[in-house]
Parts: structure tokens; sequence; C-alpha cells
């Protein structure tokens, strides 16, 4: 994966590089990375590696492992459970990513905008799921789902109505965007939180004293000034959801019959490789979904710089 | 893959910048409405916590017969702890053991090597240390199963699969870390403090360890926090990883707990004993989160100790 990164400082260094003084240290900028690249190397280009070498392979009855090509890649792009659960991440992406986002600049801005009651502790709250691990998260809310004795299905029965399947094959995709939802705002709002605070107030006192309204001020000041926090949290939705693991995994034991194992596309290299003991078609599959993931950050960074330009203009 | 991301911009959103000095705005009016709306979303954070810990404190029957946002008719609690804890022989104890060792370890290990590169790439001006860079940060995007499959063979054919190393390793590896450090060391750390320390005559790694490193531990704990909470929060590392239920970390017990809970016989009885472990394996998280606060607050925003 080719990435060609321009940040500011980096830019700024290199021009600054034939500065003598540190020409005559740069040998020691080695020693201090060192440490780090050689894990990275071991940890994450070689096993990179390994899995392109793998996914070219095939376990043949006889004869072992056999060359190829890229046939594992044509086999998933016609795998009806592959592109299942990648469609049903892109679903996720378009409906619960923008919802959790929403919600997380809507508390952001609240926070910040100092009007709100009691707002250190509503930004704890928060915050505070992102403290409980996916796997505790998924199975408490796994419970309060449950027909047995899920406080919602007892509301519902309390009110003498049926309650809704939240674990059946209509209810499942919105429940597990649900549990997302819960675990993520917190964390998504400190980002954007953090962000807000580092705005020079001068920028919207001004046009607080001209006589803005606060959601002016928020839309057309904050907003525009936090685009690249929220640029960040966008990316890191667009990766954490076509990922999504534990959620499927740890669901899958409630409610076996509407989790596939193709349910998520990391759920189903998990099965490919661990139930199905295919190593090479699941190495296939992680790489293709490591390429979905990067056309997608690359589409979103797209269309926002392109938004951006559209703003300039 | 072209990541875009302007390093600028990120750290103001890692929000490593000064803080803009807090006004106290007496005059200013609050909102009822927007104060309702922001407590009505943090009450659905909340929620959720209080089920689970009102659900702790009830045996199986009052579980299944009385409403879930109230006590049941026994307090139950700690029969419920020391089903958890008797659970096989104590392995729930083991596992917590496992998860402080695996987070502890890798969390500290994580953000001393981020720090280290991080530090290097900003102050040191060496030939492709732009090019490392892109890469380090490029690697934020690979997903992590695309990485943990071939680990684990990797790791399985040097024979250090089901050991401690298996999670440890892998966790130690941060980018987003470096990203953030180098972004930090950037800003906290000015150049005419090393030059200063260099005139005196102190090496490059005494300079780093005695002057740059404390103005660098804001960040540093920052960084410590992410890493702490991702290893502590890892499922599927873990997982594949460890055959033996003695080296589990909380997360992959739990699960195992209540898989053997909804499949196997007698699964009633431990919908209790699932529901207590989880909510003993979140306090001490949620305790240290409401105690770190602070450090989250001066880590993630008091940012640049230079002012």
């Amino acid at each position: 994966m080719a990435v060609t990164t321009v940040d500011a400082p980096a830019r700024r260094a290199a021009r600054s590089k034939p500065s003598r003084g540190k020409a005559r240290h740069s040998a020691v900028g080695y020693l201090f990375v060192l440490p780090f690249m050689v894990l990275f190397v071991a940890m994450v280009l070689v096993p990179l590696g390994y899995s392109a070498y793998l996914s070219l392979f095939e376990e043949k009855l006889i004869g072992g492992e056999a060359f190829v090509g890229l046939k594992n890649f044509a086999e998933a792009l016609m795998d009806e459970a592959f592109l299942g659960g990648v469609g049903r991440m892109a679903l996720f992406l378009v409906i619960q990513v923008p919802i959790m986002l929403g919600l997380a600049l809507f508390l952001a801005l609240a926070i910040d905008s100092g009007r709100t009651r009691a707002s250190r502790s509503a930004r704890l709250l928060a915050f505070m799921p992102y403290a409980v691990p996916g796997v505790v998260a998924t199975l408490m809310w796994g419970y309060l789902y449950g027909p047995d004795f899920g406080p919602i299905a007892q509301g519902f029965e309390a009110l003498g109505l049926t309650p809704p399947d939240m674990l059946g094959e209509s209810g499942i995709l919105g429940s597990m965007m649900n549990i997302v939802t819960w675990e993520y705002v917190g964390y998504n709002m400190i980002i954007m939180y953090a962000a807000l605070r580092s705005i020079p107030t001068e920028l919207y006192e001004a046009a607080a004293i001209d006589g803005a309204s606060q959601i002016r001020i928020a839309l057309s000041i904050k907003i525009p000034a936090i685009r690249p926090a929220i640029m960040l949290t966008v990316i890191f939705s667009v990766i954490g959801t076509f990922q999504l693991f534990n959620e499927p995994a740890l669901l899958d034991s409630i409610a076996p019959v509407v989790i596939t194992n193709g349910f998520t596309p990391n759920f189903y290299a998990y099965n490919v490789a661990f139930v199905n003991q295919d190593v090479n078609y699941a190495a296939a599959i992680a790489f293709l979904l490591g390429l979905v993931i990067a056309v997608m950050s690359y589409v979103v960074q797209l269309s926002s710089q392109r938004a951006e330009r559209k703003v300039r203009r | 893959m072209t990541a875009t991301m302007n390093a600028g911009a990120a750290s103001s959103a890692a929000g490593l910048h000064k803080p803009r000095p807090r006004r106290h705005r007496r005059g200013r009016e609050r909102s009822t409405a927007l104060s309702v709306i922001v407590w009505a979303l943090a009450l659905y954070f909340l929620l959720p916590l209080v089920w689970l810990a009102i659900a702790s404190t009830k045996d199986t029957s009052d579980l299944f017969s009385t409403f879930g946002f109230w006590f049941g008719d026994s307090f139950a609690l700690w029969d419920n702890i020391q089903g958890v804890f008797g659970y096989k022989d104590g392995i729930f104890g083991r596992w917590a053991l496992n998860t402080l060792l695996y987070a502890g370890v890798s969390a500290v290990g994580a953000s001393f090597l981020a720090t280290l590169a991080g530090y290097g790439f900003a102050k040191y001006g060496f030939r492709g240390s732009n090019l490392m860079f892109s890469i380090v940060l490029g690697a934020i995007m690979i997903p992590l199963t695309a990485l943990a499959l071939p680990t684990y063979l990797l790791f399985s054919s040097a024979g250090l699969t089901n050991t401690v190393w298996a999670i440890i390793v892998p966790s130690l590896v941060s980018p987003f870390g470096v990203f953030l450090m180098r972004v930090y060391s950037a800003d906290a750390v000015p150049d005419s403090l090393i030059e200063a320390a260099r005139v005196d005559g102190a090496g490059e790694f005494r300079t780093f360890f005695t002057v740059a490193f404390r103005l660098l531990v804001p960040g540093f704990i920052t960084v410590l926090l992410f890493a702490l909470v991702a290893t502590w929060n890892n499922y599927f590392l873990p997982l594949i990883m460890l055959n033996s239920s003695d080296l589990y970390p909380l997360t992959v017990g739990l699960a195992q707990m209540q898989s053997a809970g909804t499949s196997g016989g007698g699964g009633e009885v431990l919908f209790s004993t699932v529901i207590t472990g989880s909510f003993i394996s979140i306090v001490p998280l949620i305790v240290a989160f409401l105690f770190l606060q602070r450090y989250w607050q001066s880590g993630l925003s008091a940012g640049s100790v230079k002012g």
C-alpha cells in the first residue's frame, strides 16, 4: 500500500534539512527510531508481505501448496458471503457513522458552548462507554435486547405490547449499529471537543458581539475550524466499520441463526481461517478488505478536499 | 492510499495545542432546552451500565422475574461475586491478572517506543525519515485482521503462540502513537533547548532522557492511555493467539463463559455469573477513567509545555 503523506512539519523539515546542526546529528536520529522501526517491520511489514504471499497459493489435497496467482482474489470477488458482508458494512457506513458522528459533534458543540448545565459530568458520562471493552458492551446489550429478562422487552410487555425482535433477522443490524454508536460517540466527541478547545476565542467572540446566534457561530466558524478533526473521526470510523468483529462474534451465540459466518467481512476472514482452516483464501479476503478500506478512506478524503475547495471559491 | 492528514490540523484534532484560556463567562445564559437534550443523551450512555450494576445484585430467578431497572427481592451481589471468583477454581482472578499484565506492559512499552521514535522523527532530519514516517502513518489504515492472521502463522511457526509474548509483542507497535508523539515533540521541545544541552556537552540520548522526556510527559501519558485501552479491550488477537484458558485476558474469558452458558446445559445458572463478571471487569477501568480524567485533560489538551 503506497502512502504519500503530506504534512506540514514534514515538509518544513525537508526544507530545512541542509542546516548543518541537524546534519551532524542526523545519524543519531536512526537510533531513536530504530527500536520502533524494527518491531514495526517485524509486526507489520513482514506479516503484510507474508499475507500477500499466502494469498497467491492454494492448499491442494495432493502435492501441498500450489501457486494459483490471483485465483483466490477472483474467487472472493464472486463470493456471496464476502460481498454480502462488505455490502452490510457499506450500509453500516451510510447509516450508523453519520448518526454516531452527528451525535458526537452535537455533544462536543453543546458542551463547548458552555450553555448546558453540568456539562462536565455529561462529557464524562458520554466518554465512559469507551472504557468498556467491546466484548462487555456486546454481552451487556445482548442481554438488554434479549427476550428473557431484557428490560426493553419487559417495558413493552408491561404496556401490553409485543416487543420488537431485536435479535431477529430484521432487527439485528440495527441492534449492532446501536451497540457501536453507544461505544464510540464519546471517543469521537473527545477528539472533536479537544479541537474545539484549541480554536482561538477571538474568532467567534467578535461574531457573538455582532449578534450572531450560537447556531450560526457553530455552523460558520466552529465546524469549519475543526474540519480536520472531523475528517480524522470519519476516517477512523471507516476503518473501524469494516473491521467489525467483536459484535458479530459475540452476538453469534445468542442469535446464531441470523449471524451468518460472513456477517461482517472481518468475521468471515476469521471463520475462513480458523474454522474452515483455509489460510490462503482468508489471506486474500483480508487483503481485499484492506483494499476496500484504503479506497473508502481515499474517497472520503478526496470528497472532503473537493468540498473544501468549493467553499474557498 | 493517500493520507493527506495535515499534521498541524491533526494535532489540534488530538488537542495537542495549548488550550485557550478558559474564561469564565458569567453573564452567559444557559439554555434549558439544550441541557435537556444533552442530559437525555448522557442517560443513554449511563443506563445500560446502571442495568448491569443492578443485574449483578440479582440471583437468577430475580433476573427473570423482576424489572431490570430495579432491585430484586434478594440482594445476591456477594453470592454472585463468589460465584464469579469461584468459577472453575478461581480462573477469573487469573484472567484479571493476565489482563493487567498484558495491558500494563504493552502500554508502557508501546508509548515508550512511540515517544523515542516520534522524537527522532521530529528532531532529526535523517535520510529517508520522511519516507519511513509516511509508511508508518499509512499503517494506521491496515485492518487488524490483515495482520493478525499472518502474524499468528508466523508466531506459530516460531512456537510463540499460546505465550504471553504473542499478545505483548504485537501490541508494542503503535503507529498512531508515533504520529502523535512526532507532532507533540515538534511543539513541546524547543530546538534551542536541545542545542543548549549539546553546547553543555550532553550526548543526544542523555539530552533526551534528562531534558526532553520531561517535556514530553503529557503526550506520553496520552499515548499510554490510548494504548492501555486498546490492549485492555483487545479481543481478536488473544482469541486467535491463545489456547489455554490460563493465559486468557478477561475479554476472551468472559466471551467463553458466555458461550458456555448459552450452549451448554445449566446455562441459566451462568447468566448471573457472566453479568457479574462483566460488571466486575469494567469497574476498575471506569474508576481509572474517572480518576485519570485530569490526565486525559492535561495530556489531550494542556498540550505544549513551552507555553
